[in-house]
Formats: C-alpha cells, sequence, structure tokens
C-alpha cells in the first residue's frame, strides 16, 4: 500500500432524496475511510455538492473517484488541488467558564477570531471558522478550560480562481 | 398526445423500446399493470414459477440476444425474489430492466402488506433504480431507465412503481429511444498502445465478455489475424472468438487451459480486451503481469488498475477501440504461434478423456442444432461445459460468472429460448438443479425446447473439490444423496425424462432427446449418471500464478 493522506474530493450531485444513501453505502461496501463529508446547496436548485476528506492512499482515491463518477447521480467530480483552493469550516464548541476563566477565554477567542455567540453562569459557546488546521489549534487552546461539546461542519472547499468544478471535463489529469 | 393510465403509460413505453416478451409474475401491487398487458396484447408476457427465474430469464434474454431483458414483479416477496437475478445480471454487466410495483404513495412507509424498500435493497446491485411517486415522471422514467442499462457498461436498473402512479392519468405523447452517445477515445493512448504492440514478440489477447457485449468479435478475430496473436477468453468472453479458430487457446483463468496459462506465462505483452482481471482470472493479481506490458481497454473507468496494473489503458469500447488501431499496427509473423501450437500439442496428452462429463458434453455440443445457445449453471459442471463445449458465435454460451449463481440456468434458457426461438442446451450440476428446479414447469407450459443435461453426481462437485484440496476431504455437508427419481420427477411435470447410465448410453439418449425436444417444442431431461469424483482440471489454487497449475488430483 502506498503512503495514506488526505484527499479532498469534490462533486456535484442531483440534489433528490437517497443520493446520500447511494454515496455513503457505495463507501461502506468498497472499504473507503471516510474523514468528513458535507453536503450543501449550490447555486443550481438542482444539484448539491459534496465535499468528501479521504483518508486513504492513491488507490483509494482514484478507484472511490472512478466509481463514484459511475453513479447517475453524480454529475461532475473531482479531486481538489490542496494548493488552488480555499478551505473552510466551521465549529462551534460550548467551553466550561466560571468568572475566573471568561476573560481568558474570551482573549484567546480573539486571537483567532472566533465569535461568542451564547454565554451562561458556566459556559460560553464559541463560534470560529477557518481552516480545519486552525480549528485544530483552537481546540488544543481551549480544551484545558473543559469543552462540554463541540461540532465541526466539516470541510467546505471551492477552488481559486474563476474555474468551477462544473467547467471541469474529466477528474482531471492525474487521475484519468 | 392522449391521456392515459400510467399502468397504459408504461405498457406504451415499453412498446417504444422495442419489448417484445417480459418475464413475470403478477400480485397485489401490480395487479393495474397486468390490467394493462392484457387490454394491450401487443407484449408477449412468460409467467414463471418464480420471481427468481422470471428475473434469470429476463437476464438470458438479454445475454442471447443483445436486447434489453425486461421481468414484472409485485412488492414485497416478489420483489425481494428478484434480488438474486438482478445481482447476477450485474455482474456479468447485462442489460436488464426490473419493473417491481409498490403500495400506494398513501401507505408508504407504514409497513404496509406486502410493502418492501425495493429501491433501497437494489442500490448495490443496480446501475441506477427509480422509484416514481408522480404519473408525470413515469414515461420519461421508463426510457432513462432503459438507456442507463444498454449505456456504456450496460447492467440493471430498476424501477418501482407505485400503486397510485399506476391508477393515475397523465398526458402520454410517443417517443422514440435515446440515441446511444458515442464518445472520444483518446488518439494518443491508441497510439500509445500500437507502438508497444509493435513492439511486442509474444502478443497474447485476453477477449472478456466487453467483446460480447460490444459485438466486437469481427474485429477482435481481425486483431488477432494481424497479430498472428493466440486468443484466450474469460468465461464471460466465451464465444467472442470461435472454440474452432486456430488463434483461439480457450479459457483462461484457474480452470483454464494449459496452453493459455503457458501463452500467458510465456507472453511479453497482454492485451486484455473487456475483461475486469476478475480474482478467477488474475488469480495472484500482483505477479499475474509481472514484468509484462499491459494493455487495457474497457468501457468503464472504475475497472483500470483496479485489480492489475496497467501499462497503457484505453477508455473504449473494444469494436471502437480495434477499428482505431488496427490501421496503426504492422502485421507480425507466426513464429510466436508456432510456439504457442507447442504448448497444445502438450495440452492434448493432458485433458482427462476418461471422464463422462468430457463424453457427454463433446458429444451433446457435436448433437446441438448447430449455433444453439448453451446455458450452464454453477460450479465442476459449468467449468467442464466452459472447458468442452464448443461456442461458435458470441452470445451462444450463457453462464453466471461474476455472482456465481446456482440455480440460474433454468430460468436462463428458457429466456434464451424467448430471444432466439432455438432450442436451448442446459448444463446442469443436481445442487444448482435442486435450486430451481421449478422452472421444468415453465419450460412445459410454455413449449419451450430444452435438453438439459443434469450432471447428476449425487454430491456438490465442486466444493467437494475444494474440501479434498484444502480440508483433507472432510466432505461437510456436500453429500446430496438425495432420492429424486428425476426421469419420473421430469415426467411428472410434463416433461420427457432420459437417463445416461453409462458409456453405451450416451449416443442413443442423446440423438433421442435431441429429436425429441425439437420435434415437440418441449423440454427433455436427461439424467447423467457421473462419479462424484470427477474433478475439474487443470486447476490454480487461489491467489496463485500460472506456472502452478494442478493437472492432476488424488482421490
Amino acid at each position: 500500500m502506498d503512503d495514506i493522506k488526505k484527499y479532498t474530493i469534490g462533486a456535484l450531485v442531483s440534489n433528490r432524496s437517497g443520493v446520500l444513501t447511494r454515496i455513503s453505502g457505495l463507501f461502506a461496501r468498497r472499504g473507503y475511510n471516510i474523514e468528513s463529508l458535507t453536503v450543501c446547496a449550490t447555486e443550481d436548485p438542482a444539484l448539491s455538492r459534496m465535499t468528501i476528506i479521504l483518508k486513504g492512499d492513491e488507490y483509494m482515491l482514484y478507484q472511490m473517484i472512478r466509481q463514484m463518477d459511475k453513479l447517475e447521480d453524480v454529475k461532475k467530480i473531482g479531486c481538489a488541488n490542496e494548493l488552488d483552493c480555499v478551505y473552510r469550516e466551521l465549529m462551534l464548541v460550548k467551553v466550561k467558564a466560571g468568572a475566573a476563566e471568561r476573560n481568558q477565554i474570551v482573549q484567546i477567542a480573539e486571537i483567532y477570531k472566533a465569535k461568542v455567540v451564547d454565554l451562561s453562569k458556566d459556559s460560553m459557546v464559541l463560534e470560529i471558522t477557518g481552516d480545519p488546521e486552525k480549528l485544530d489549534a483552537f481546540v488544543a487552546v481551549v480544551e484545558p478550560y473543559g469543552i462540554l461539546e463541540m461540532q465541526r461542519t466539516g470541510v467546505t472547499v471551492l477552488a481559486r480562481g474563476t474555474h468551477t468544478l462544473k467547467d471541469r471535463d474529466c477528474y482531471g489529469d492525474h487521475v484519468n | 398526445m392522449m391521456k392515459l393510465k400510467g399502468a397504459e403509460i408504461l405498457i406504451n413505453c415499453l412498446l417504444e423500446q422495442g419489448v417484445d416478451t417480459i418475464f413475470g409474475y403478477p400480485g397485489g401491487t401490480v395487479l393495474d399493470i397486468y390490467d394493462a398487458l392484457y387490454r394491450n396484447g401487443k407484449i408477449k408476457h412468460i409467467l414463471t414459477a418464480h420471481e427468481q427465474g422470471a428475473a434469470h430469464a429476463a437476464d438470458g434474454y438479454a445475454r442471447a440476444t443483445g436486447k434489453v431483458g425486461v421481468c414484472f414483479a409485485t412488492s414485497g416477496p416478489g420483489a425481494t425474489n428478484l434480488v438474486t437475478g438482478i445481482a447476477t445480471a450485474f455482474m456479468d454487466s447485462v442489460p436488464m430492466v426490473a419493473i417491481t410495483g409498490n403500495v400506494g404513495l398513501n401507505m408508504l412507509g407504514r409497513d404496509s402488506f406486502q410493502e418492501i424498500d425495493i429501491a433501497g435493497i437494489t442500490i448495490p446491485i443496480t446501475k441506477h433504480n427509480y422509484i416514481v411517486k408522480d404519473v408525470s415522471e413515469l414515461a420519461d422514467v421508463i426510457r432513462q431507465a432503459f438507456y442507463i442499462a444498454n449505456s456504456g457498461r450496460k447492467g440493471p436498473v430498476l424501477i418501482d412503481i407505485l400503486k397510485n402512479v399506476q391508477i393515475a392519468e397523465c398526458e402520454y405523447e410517443p417517443q422514440k429511444p435515446y440515441a446511444l452517445k458515442s464518445f472520444d477515445i483518446d488518439a494518443e493512448k491508441v497510439r500509445r498502445t500500437a507502438e508497444i504492440i509493435n513492439a511486442a514478440a509474444k502478443p497474447v489477447i485476453i477477449a472478456g465478455g466487453g467483446v460480447i457485449s460490444a459485438g466486437a468479435s469481427p474485429y477482435l478475430k481481425e486483431l488477432a489475424a494481424k497479430l498472428n496473436a493466440p486468443v484466450a477468453y474469460t468465461l464471460m468472453g466465451k464465444g467472442a472468438i470461435s472454440d474452432r479458430d486456430p488463434l483461439c487457446i480457450g479459457m483462461l483463468g484457474m480452470h483454464g487451459t494449459f496452453t493459455a496459462a503457458k501463452a500467458i506465462m510465456a507472453s511479453d505483452t497482454i492485451i486484455a480486451l473487456g475483461s475486469r482481471f476478475s480474482d478467477r482470472v488474475a488469480l495472484n493479481r500482483d505477479l499475474f503481469a509481472n514484468g509484462k506490458k499491459v494493455i487495457h481497454i474497457d468501457i468503464d473507468n472504475a475497472e483500470f488498475d483496479k485489480n492489475v496494473k496497467t501499462t497503457v489503458r484505453v477508455l473504449a469500447s473494444v469494436d471502437r477501440y480495434i477499428k482505431e488501431v488496427l490501421p496503426l499496427l504492422a502485421p507480425k509473423s507466426g513464429e510466436w504461434m508456432d510456439e504457442v501450437q507447442t504448448f497444445e500439442e502438450g495440452e492434448k496428452l493432458k485433458v482427462d478423456t476418461s471422464i463422462m462429463a468430457y463424453k457427454i458434453l463433446k458429444k451433446a455440443c457435436a448433437a446441438a442444432p448447430k449455433d444453439s445457445p448453451v446455458v450452464a449453471d454453477v460450479g465442476q459442471h459449468q467449468m467442464w461445459a466452459a472447458q468442452f463445449y464448443s461456442a461458435e458465435r458470441p452470445r451462444q454460451f450463457l453462464t453466471s460468472g461474476g455472482l456465481g449463481t446456482m440455480g440460474y440456468s433454468m430460468g436462463g434458457a428458457i429466456g434464451a429460448h424467448f430471444g432466439t426461438g432455438k432450442l436451448v442446451t442446459v448444463v446442469v450440476g443436481d445442487g444448482c438443479f435442486n435450486m430451481n428446479m421449478n422452472e421444468l414447469s415453465t419450460a412445459v407450459t410454455n413449449d419451450v425446447p430444452l435438453v438439459i443435461l443434469l450432471m447428476n453426481n449425487s454430491v456438490l462437485g465442486m466444493v467437494r473439490q475444494w474440501q479434498k484440496i484444502f480440508y483433507e476431504r472432510r466432505f461437510s455437508q456436500t453429500t446430496l444423496n438425495k432420492k429424486t427419481d428425476y426421469v419420473k420427477f421430469a415426467e411428472s411435470f410434463g416433461a420427457r425424462g432420459l437417463r445416461i447410465n453409462s458409456e453405451e448410453d450416451i449416443d442413443g439418449v442423446l440423438a433421442e432427446a435431441y429429436t425429441y425436444a425439437e420435434k415437440n417444442s418441449a423440454p427433455v431431461l436427461v439424467d447423467c449418471i457421473i462419479s462424484r469424483d470427477e474433478n475439474v482440471l487443470p486447476m490454480i489454487k487461489p491467489g496463485q500464478t500460472y506456472d502452478t497449475q494442478l493437472e492432476k488430483m488424488e482421490d
């Protein structure tokens, strides 16, 4: 097996019930290791966009893209080139925060450009957006205060510049 | 434009697609469809004994003709009974449209009587499937389903039509079937394959099922002749080249010929046409093509580098590729083929011609009407049929390869008959026959001329063979020892029953069987008594390489 890496795959899929089942079923049955999967609306109401982070080797990446491409509901698919893309993820974190810790946490939040979206006697909810590494770093810093619960949306990705997934005629040279 | 009920729209759309035969079984949620079928009266419907038989028949029809096979079933158990048949078609890329009814929208999701999520169940075994909830979508869904089933790498599509959709009315306008799109072929890659082939001293062509799907046999013949290259076929590719063609070296794989194994070992370049290097062919996927150039032509992009690493791959149908590459190829001399001929001489000494299976199948092949289809079930008899029963043309030899569905043959043969109008030979083991022997009644009722060669060894022969090799002869649950008298069984179903007890019976019984079946357009079952210790040889063990072919077995 080749080196295990993280790959980001973008796919435009029909916005219909059952599509997610078809795709997640495919991953399960072929044994692909998915780290995150997001589905969201796009500028075209007929299409949804999926962003999938695959943990695997090149063999798995190629197989996954090609197998997904065979599904009728997958209209376009491509592997994102890390350097040419903007990655964003949103996270909500509920941190244990009594009166004594509150100020310190607010300071940390300012440095990371996180927002306080809820405050109670013993806790705080923080909202932060950024690339996954920034979110990881933020978690590491607030963790000592005690994380009560947190949620990450998963990664969404867009290519820089004018080109779009829709315009790509194929998966990109490195795959085809 | 005219206003029709959903069920009538379905029948009309099937007629648009040129459907002439449907295999199926009625039930509560398809009553309206069956009523529309009855009133329309233009499509022949074959009522099988079981929905699995209907699915296999639709599959056999499709394999024998190249057209899309169609089956009907009701909701719930009717639909789930189709599942094995759909999976069989999926694994072998057979175009099929399966249509099921389901409860009405107001009952859906309430665990109603005979309600089942057949679309959910069949996601992994269909190219695509639909649940039709609105009659306005129905016509287009049916047209798309046929297009999907028949385009690219072919396969089954399921349409689940809710009861309310069958009853609701909608405007209907007839349309022509969608034209199949042809897509671009990468000329640069074709040129690179030509370079490799021109430089090759010892090329071997592997013909897979894709050659047959693409109707590429005439082109394959041209290619092989120009290169003077041996052609080995996979189980799914049997018939892609005539077994009598001097360049044909027989089947490749676990139970392939000695010649094909030697040729693969000695070759420097493998040209795989419409073949997916399954584990029964490549065996050891890492060592199969060790040090050789591999050219892979396939219509399914996901097959490239899945099992065997390729040197150059071309995404195209096989016919299209050969048409493009032929002008770029230089003819080759017969030197390599002369070497291959020496392997063939060696092989003649190795084939065990003493086994009854060999004698019966060789003689059946000669006795059967020329070019008539043969359907093999799954197991030892299937491999013997692949080894000993010559196929002259594509779509003559039909069998469940990928899924290996025991019980395929009876339904498959009924479908093949209705597709071709020909007498069909069935090669089936007693294990397989017991799985779907109910369909003998379908063959009798519908005057289907079949010669059923029941290779009766009272054991599950292939599993037993593996128990001999890998489990120190512990024959766990593979001895059948049924008391069934298959001749009487056949007679009780209204079919003719004959028996071959020993070698002397073969000629006479076969002649009688084929004459009777053809003259009376009726099925004949021939109970062929064979030893439980006849083995399928040669054999390469799973995961092994082609130089480890087993030629003999201790009994």
